[in-house]
C-alpha cells in the first residue's frame, strides 16, 4: 500500500513537470446528441456542422483543441467548473444564460424551432408538447400554456412522440427535419417559432482572451464566406 | 449485421462493458476497507475515534446518493485544484471564485488542460471509485458493526481468560468470526453496487446505460451508414440479460463463500453442517 501511494505520488510529480506549460489545449465541450449539429459518427467520434466548425476555428485561432463529450444538463456547471474550456453544442444565446457564462458572436443565424407530430390537428395551447430540459424551446412551451413534458436527451423528446406520450416535439428545425422526411408517421406543422438569438459557442466569463480568439476567427470565417459553406452542407438555415 | 456491431460506436460500449466490471472489482474491495475501518472506528473505546465513524456511517447513510454524487464530486475535484494551486501558484493575483467561475492557474489544473482525454478519464474514473467507496463503505461499516456485535459475547470472553489482550481478541476470535454475520447484509450491498453503476454517468464516465441509449436511438440516414428506427428497447434487454447473467453469478459465488465461512460456526447453518458431516 505504501508503495502505491509512493509510485502514485511520483507519477503525479513527473506528470506535473511534463504538461507545466499552461493552456496549450483548448477543450472543446459538446453534447454529441443533437444532429446536424454535434452527433457521435458510426466511428465513435464527435461529428457533425460544430465539429467542422470548431475545427476550422481552432486552425484559424493556431489552438490545439481536443473534444469532451459531456450531459446536456450540466454543461454549463462543467463548464464554469473548469472541466472543459468551451460549450459548441448548438446552444442558443440568452440572457439567461449570459448571466452565467459568456458567448461569443453567434455563428448561426436564429434558426425557427419546428413542431413533429403525428398529425397535422395537434392543439399547440392546450396539449402536451416535449422539449428537452434546459433549452430555450422547454421554456417557451412553459410560457405558452400548452402541458409541457422535459426529456434529459433530444433522442427522448421525439420517442415521446412517437410512443404518444406529447403530442408534438419543438426543437430546432436543422434537428427535426432529418427524421420527419425518413419517418413517414411523423410531420413537421405548418407553424414554426422564432425563439433565440442564434447558436454561439459558450466559455467563462472568465476567460475573455479565449472568447477573443475566437470571435475574430468567426468574423474571418463569415467574411471569406466559408461559414456558409458549412451551414449549406449540413443544411441549417439561414446564411450570413 | 457483423459490421453493424463492430463499428467504432460499438467498440465505446464493449469498452464501457469493462469500464463497470473494472469499476466494481475496485470499488468493492476499497468500500470493504472503508467499512472495515468505519466499523472499527465506531466500536472504539476512544470516544473522539468513536464519534468519528459513527458521524461518518450516519453522514454517508443519510444523504441521497444522487446529492452526494452531483455534490460531493465537483467539491472533491475543486478541494484538490485549490490546494495543488495554493502550492504551485502562491503569487497568483487573481481570485479563485470569479462570479460563478472557478479559476486556479493552469499548471494547478487537475489534470492539466493539455493533458491527453485518457488522464482525464483515468482521473474521473478514480473520483468515481473514491466517491462509490465512500458511499458503500458506509453502509459496509454498519452491516460490521452489526456483524461485529453478533458474535457472542462467550466467544470473546474465552480469549480474554486465556490472556489475550483487547487487540488480541478483536483480530483472533472477533473478526475472523463475524464473517458469517455480515456476509448476507455485504452481498445486498454487492448487488445494489452492481445496479448503481449506471450513476456514473452523473460523474461525467460514459458507461453501459449511457451507450445503449445512444446506440439504440434514432438513426437518420444522413448522419450513419446505418439508419434505424428506436432499437433503444433491445439494447436495453441486451442489458438486462447481461446484469441478470452478472447478478445470477454473483450469487452462485456468494452461496459458495457463505458455506465456506459457515464451516465449524456456532451458528444454525455451521450445526447443519456438522450434522451431514461437512467438517
Amino acid at each position: 500500500m505504501k508503495n502505491l501511494i509512493l509510485t502514485t505520488a511520483a507519477l503525479a510529480i513527473t506528470a506535473g513537470m511534463a504538461f507545466a506549460d499552461g493552456h496549450s489545449v483548448v477543450r472543446m465541450g459538446t453534447e454529441g446528441a443533437y444532429p446536424p449539429y454535434n452527433f457521435i459518427n458510426d466511428a465513435g467520434d464527435v461529428d457533425g456542422f460544430e465539429r467542422e466548425l470548431g475545427d476550422e476555428l481552432c486552425l484559424r485561432a493556431e489552438l490545439t483543441c481536443e473534444w469532451v463529450t459531456n450531459e446536456w444538463d450540466s454543461i454549463i456547471p462543467n463548464l464554469v467548473s473548469g472541466n472543459y474550456d468551451t460549450i459548441i453544442a448548438g446552444m442558443s444565446i440568452t440572457d439567461e444564460r449570459d448571466e452565467v457564462i459568456d458567448f461569443t458572436q453567434g455563428y448561426t443565424l436564429p434558426d425557427p424551432s419546428s413542431y413533429l407530430a403525428a398529425s397535422a390537428d395537434v392543439d399547440l395551447k392546450g396539449g402536451v408538447i416535449a422539449a428537452q430540459t434546459g433549452t430555450i424551446q422547454a421554456s417557451f412551451i412553459a410560457a405558452s400554456g400548452a402541458t409541457l413534458v422535459e426529456f434529459s436527451t433530444p433522442e427522448e423528446t421525439v420517442a415521446a412522440v412517437k410512443n404518444g406520450e406529447a403530442d408534438a416535439v419543438l426543437a430546432d428545425d436543422a434537428y427535426l427535419r432529418p427524421i420527419a422526411d425518413e419517418d413517414a408517421d411523423l410531420q413537421l406543422l405548418a407553424q414554426q417559432e422564432m425563439i433565440g438569438g442564434g447558436v454561439g459557442m459558450g466559455v467563462r466569463e472568465s476567460d475573455g482572451e479565449l472568447k477573443a480568439k475566437f470571435d475574430a476567427a468567426i468574423t474571418s470565417m463569415k467574411s471569406d464566406g466559408t461559414l456558409n459553406a458549412l451551414l449549406a452542407k449540413w443544411e441549417i438555415g439561414g446564411s450570413f | 449485421m457483423a459490421c453493424y456491431l463492430t463499428t467504432g460506436k460499438h467498440m465505446s460500449i464493449y469498452w464501457s462493458v469493462l469500464t463497470v466490471l473494472l469499476l466494481l472489482a475496485i470499488t468493492a474491495p476499497t468500500a470493504l476497507a472503508f467499512g472495515f475501518a468505519g466499523a472499527s472506528a465506531a466500536r472504539s473505546r476512544v470516544a473522539p475515534v468513536s464519534w468519528l465513524g459513527r458521524g461518518y456511517i450516519a453522514l454517508v447513510r443519510g444523504v441521497p446518493d444522487i446529492a452526494f454524487f452531483l455534490f460531493f464530486v465537483i467539491a472533491l475535484d475543486q478541494i484538490i485544484e485549490y490546494v495543488r494551486h495554493r502550492a504551485i501558484c502562491p503569487d497568483w493575483p487573481e481570485p479563485v471564485r470569479q462570479g460563478s467561475d472557478f479559476v486556479v492557474c493552469q499548471a494547478a489544473k487537475m489534470p492539466l488542460g493539455n493533458a491527453p482525454q485518457w488522464v482525464h478519464e483515468s482521473y474521473g474514473f478514480a473520483i468515481a471509485v473514491f466517491t462509490f467507496a465512500i458511499v458503500f463503505g458506509a453502509f459496509a461499516a454498519n452491516v460490521l458493526h452489526g456483524a461485529m456485535s453478533a458474535v457472542p459475547r462467550g466467544q470473546i470472553e474465552t480469549g480474554e481468560s486465556y490472556g489475550m489482550t483487547h487487540r488480541q481478541t478483536f483480530w483472533r476470535i472477533l473478526v475472523p468470526q463475524m464473517w458469517v454475520y455480515a456476509l448476507p447484509g455485504l452481498s445486498n450491498l454487492w448487488m445494489v453496487l452492481i445496479k448503481a453503476t449506471p450513476l456514473l454517468f452523473l460523474l461525467g464516465i460514459e458507461d453501459i446505460v449511457y451507450w445503449a441509449r445512444e446506440l439504440g436511438g434514432i438513426k437518420t440516414s444522413r448522419f450513419t451508414d446505418y439508419p434505424h428506427g428506436d432499437w433503444r428497447m433491445w439494447y436495453f434487454l441486451a442489458l438486462l440479460v447481461f446484469y441478470l447473467i452478472f447478478t445470477r453469478i454473483s450469487e452462485i459465488a456468494l452461496d459458495r463463500l457463505m458455506s465456506r465461512l459457515t464451516r465449524g460456526q456456532a451458528t444454525t447453518g455451521g450445526e447443519a453442517q456438522r450434522k451431514v458431516g461437512l467438517t
